[in-house]
């Protein structure tokens, strides 16, 4: 092995993984609630892999161990999925045989081994243009083994050096791999610099229920990836017009609910038939302000499923100007359909192109594109006021007011609920 | 739902029981491998073989000159490519008609990336080709002339025989090649009288299951082939050959052309039937295609646009309707239709309606609001007054909403 970059880390000999989390270390009372919230979303996130695992919490870390093996490039890209995890550590781990830890020789060959099957050293003399730097840190929780820490990192250290001459060089500073061992229930070997990065953000579920507008869009899966991420757990609205949209553009938001429920844990998605409504609107309001008294009335219905469902806000993926229903004017006149609860709009201040980047790191941006029609796309004016007043909008709705409420009611009544996992 | 009626038979239609059984009986039982040495693979060879001639006969043409194919493209592609590289040393240029299927127009595009030149035969606004005009773009270094004998879209049916006798008067060496698909099983084909050298034909729209088709390539035509193997169908379509699927097909060919006169009598008179009440029953609407004569007064013109008119499709023009609407409302009602273009993309938005509508120069308003429906011999009379009775409820209400 030539190169004096550090080579890369090969996890297929992998069987645990620690995550580390960060903000849930700061709750206070309330933190074995978000550690348990984080262990069910590892839960659920392993649930379909080919593998078991156990999980367990243990002194502020995650500690994730195979039952039965699986692909670990998979099992890894399943927990960058999880909201709240900050970090995957891939680890090795050896259980105790007849209640024991192994002794320090057998210690020194697992060390050995996971070198090799890490880094891909070939123990004895082999040409390198630099040895990698490392440190050995031992960590001993079980107190009853023989040596203590500084031993059996000392102990350890020799060991790699004398299997892997020339390749291996101990920096005690600034070591290029910094490898831990843990002396616990079991033994746990990694490397500190291996930690792949976890999406951050609280457990799912652990801040409430949101009711997530969502159309066969860009934005408004990307929104809901976004509350979910600070714990939110989602129902979703979505509204349908036949015949103006396809069951193909109905099974399109099914299908991006999915996605969003990888991250964000099942969501129930309800499904209003919006047809009358629009139809109403359209005939009895003026063409321009179409799309804004239609977004009132999306608002409103979203309203009242979120009251009758226990949700405590709403989520759109509005985001300012991107749309003339969407500049400040348009959205203060939207804004004020809402009556009992907060309208969070997690992409107000991105531009378009961010939105999409993040579409495509969460993989919903290919079924947004797909090109079924959507019902906000449909009645569209050729040119919609921009800046509507509220005053206006309001005097023009209330013709159709009563004829509106047996709509709505009756839209509400025949809602449909598909339940949505990942 | 209430019951449903099936007008979408120019996409593909159900598969017929007896066809099925007898498919199925060679997938369970005369399943060996034609080239197989075996007893198992001479039985399987002679009901290969059994097809091919039944398809012939289907045809008025030798079993030596069908080749089976998978489907109506995969024919059309193979006498394209085929054609066009056997012969690319006496020339590179191919003529086809503006309003030719995909499968056709786009294997052209790709030969024009190959260096061939393509020219195209202008329609009118029936859709009709002028056989002159057909030979006129004929040239010295012309290879090839591929018009279909009916438009899939508005159901124009060329005349065939008199294209080809104009393009071959002219130059009697160019070949001629047409997509049948739309047109086998609906009207009486020669090919080997006409002088067509080459004929894609498609098992599904027979009937058949997906997967099937078969070329017919007069005697003499060289073609190069697209794949390359084992040397099956005499090397001009390799791979091991289907025999369920022959057997499929060349049942769907012999049923087609059994009752065939009978058949397509009815179904045209159904089709003159359901375009008058059309006119009738919904203002403002269109028919395209020379189906729409039914509503001209008697004569000659009448008549002779009839003529060109395919038994089985009614193209119709809604304006004020976005056609995907109005697919989806009749959906609703149990009724399937096609609409010119299958989704209304971005792209569809910028240059609405399809090639063939384009073509034949229908009026902006129409181009996205057109919709197809396409019968098969089980298609009744009383279909079709329920469908023009669904219009009329659907058509008033969906137009004041546009």
């Amino acid at each position: 092995m030539t190169g004096t970059e550090r080579p890369v880390f090969h996890t297929d000999r992998c069987n645990a993984y620690i995550i580390k989390y960060a903000e849930i270390g700061v709750k206070g009372k309330n933190r074995h609630i978000f550690e348990e919230a984080l262990a069910a979303g590892v839960r659920r996130a392993l649930a379909s892999s080919e593998g078991e695992f156990t999980v367990s919490s243990i002194a502020g870390r995650l500690y994730i161990y195979t039952v039965r093996e699986a692909d670990s490039a998979d099992t890894i890209t399943r927990l960058q999925h999880v909201f709240g995890v900050l970090g995957i550590c891939p680890a090795v781990t050896i259980a105790r045989i007849e209640k024991k830890l192994p002794d320090i020789d057998a210690l020194a060959e697992h060390a050995i081994r996971f070198f090799a099957d890490g880094y891909g050293l070939e123990q004895g003399e082999t040409e390198r243009e630099r040895p990698l730097t490392f440190k050995v840190v031992c960590r001993r929780v079980d107190k009853t083994y023989p040596l203590d820490s500084m031993e059996v990192a000392a102990e350890l250290g020799e060991r790699l050096l004398d299997a892997y001459p020339g390749q291996l060089a101990v920096d005690v500073h600034e070591p290029e791999i910094l490898f831990r061992v843990e002396l616990r229930e079991q033994v746990n070997l990694f490397i500190e610099q291996e930690e792949i990065p976890g999406p951050g953000g609280l457990p799912a579920g652990t801040a409430g229920r949101a009711m997530l507008l969502l159309s066969g869009g860009i934005d408004s899966p990307v929104a809901g990836y976004q509350i979910a991420k600070r714990g939110a757990a989602l129902e979703a609205v979505y509204f349908h017009a036949p015949p103006y949209t396809s069951d193909r553009a109905k099974q399109k938001v099914i299908d991006l609910a999915a996605l969003v429920a990888r991250f964000a844990g099942p969501i129930r998605l309800h499904i209003v038939n919006f047809t009358q409504i629009q139809l109403l609107i359209y005939e009895k309001c003026p063409k321009d302000e179409l799309t804004i008294i239609m977004r009132r009335y999306m608002m409103h219905i979203a309203e009242q499923l979120a009251q009758k469902n226990h949700c405590i806000g709403l989520v759109t993926g509005e985001s300012i100007g991107q749309v003339a229903s969407q500049t400040m004017q348009s959205l203060y006149a939207t804004d004020d359909a809402v009556r009992t609860m907060p309208v969070y709009r997690p992409l107000i201040a991105h531009d378009k192109q961010e939105i999409i980047t993040i579409s495509q790191q969460i993989g919903t941006y290919e079924t947004s594109i797909l090109p079924y029609e959507d019902c906000c796309t449909i009645f569209v004016a050729k040119h919609p006021v921009t800046h509507p007043r509220l005053e206006v909008i309001k005097r023009h709705e209330q013709v159709i007011e009563e004829e509106l409420k047996a709509l709505v009611a009756q839209a509400l009544e025949e809602e449909t609920v598909e339940e949505v996992t990942g | 739902m209430e019951t449903e009626i099936y007008l979408d038979n120019a996409a593909t239609t159900r598969c017929d029981e007896e066809i099925l059984t007898a498919m199925h009986r060679v997938l369970t039982e005369d399943y060996g491998n034609p080239s197989s040495m075996h007893r198992k693979g001479y039985e399987a060879e002679q009901l290969l073989k059994k097809a091919g001639e039944d398809v012939a006969a289907a045809l008025s043409v030798r079993p030596q000159e069908i080749c089976f194919t998978s489907c109506g493209t995969e024919g059309d592609n193979l006498a394209l490519f085929g054609a066009a590289r056997a012969n690319a040393r006496k020339g590179k240029h191919i003529v086809i008609s503006a309003i030719e299927h995909a499968a056709v127009a786009e294997a052209a595009r790709a030969l024009a990336e190959e260096g061939f030149e393509i020219s195209t035969i202008p329609v009118n606004e029936y859709g009709i080709v002028d056989p002159e005009e057909a030979a006129a773009l004929v040239r010295p270094d012309t290879v090839l002339v591929s018009v279909m004998t009916v438009n899939n879209e508005i159901g124009t049916a060329e005349d065939l025989p008199a294209i080809a006798r104009a393009v071959k008067e002219k130059a009697p060496g160019v070949l001629v090649h047409t997509d049948a698909v739309q047109a086998f099983g609906k009207m009486p084909l020669f090919p080997a009288r006409d002088g067509i050298d080459l004929l894609a034909v498609s098992g599904h729209k027979l009937h058949a299951p997906k997967g099937t088709g078969f070329l017919y390539v007069r005697k003499g035509v060289k073609l190069t082939p697209i794949l390359y193997g084992g040397g099956q169908q005499d090397g001009l379509r390799p791979g091991t050959d289907n025999v369920p699927g022959a057997v499929a097909v060349s049942l769907a060919a012999v049923k087609s052309v059994r009752d065939l006169a009978e058949r397509s009598g009815r179904m045209a008179a159904m089709r003159d039937g359901f375009v008058r009440k059309l006119y009738e029953t919904l203002p403002e609407i269109r028919v395209n295609g020379p189906a729409g004569a039914a509503v001209m007064p008697e004569g000659t013109e009448r008549d002779r646009l009839l003529a060109a008119a395919a038994p089985h499709i009614v193209s119709l023009s809604v304006p004020g309707v976005r056609a995907e609407v109005l697919l989806h409302a009749l959906e609703d009602k149990g009724i399937y239709v096609s609409a010119g273009s299958a989704c209304s993309s971005h792209a569809a938005k910028k240059q609405p309606g399809t090639a063939t509508l384009r073509a034949i120069g229908l009026p902006a308003g129409c181009l996205a609001s057109t919709v197809r429906f396409s019968f098969s011999g089980e298609t009744t009379r009383e279909e079709l007054d329920k469908t023009v009775q669904a219009l009329a409820e659907l058509v008033p209400t969906l137009r004041r909403f546009s």
